[in-house]
């Protein structure tokens, strides 16, 4: 039987609780993204995530014309846990394509 | 207390620890505290000719709070038993 305060939707954390299960978007330090199905969080963002895709951005500047290559690398990791600390925002996905 | 639950759980499989400075330590689960600091033995280096340093160290302490990712086994823990538990953490917060 479902109770108000399972249903209730109060602070920002509430928010993240209804893409349990679901897949999100991540955006972290160090210029990273994951994209992976939410399985668990807890209040210092610490998360667990299924069949994610990581995307590290790393921009190089030519020795010669000073053009910005802005270049991703690309993995997969089947389950994989997140240290909070390293979060900067969580989001249903973005549509890319 | 989730996820010091959950990696209780966790202790004997094989995982990998990917700290902030990219070094990546593949090794058993030994122990796992409150503040999630770990302890590994029986490990490597992943990528060990880019990083030589830890050459001959098998077993580790590793400061929670320079982990950026562990890499866990797929057959880690039921998800159901995950999501149950972090409905119920984040209730009680």
């Amino acid at each position: 039987m479902a109770t108000e305060e399972e249903i209730a939707v109060k602070e920002p954390l509430d928010l993240i609780r209804l893409s349990l299960d679901e897949r999100i978007y991540v955006k972290l330090r160090s210029d990273r993204e994951l994209r992976g199905k939410l399985h668990a969080y807890d209040q210092h963002l610490n998360m667990i995530l299924g069949d994610v895709e990581e995307v590290v951005t790393s921009v190089e500047i030519d020795d010669e014309t000073y053009e910005e290559i802005v270049r991703t690398t690309r993995r997969t990791i089947p389950f994989l846990f997140v240290r909070g600390d390293g979060v900067i925002l969580v989001s249903p996905p973005l549509r890319t394509v | 207390m989730l996820f010091f639950s959950y990696f209780k759980e966790l202790v004997g499989k094989e995982v990998t620890v990917e700290l902030k400075n990219d070094l990546a330590i593949r090794g058993t689960l030994l122990s796992v505290d409150q503040y999630l600091n770990i302890k590994l033995e029986n490990t490597r280096v992943v990528d060990q000719d880019k990083y030589p340093h830890m050459l001959s160290v098998r077993n580790c302490f590793i400061r929670g709070s320079v982990v950026r990712y562990v890499l866990l086994p797929p057959d880690g823990v039921d998800i159901d038993i995950l999501h149950d538990a972090t409905r119920r953490e984040a209730r009680g917060n």
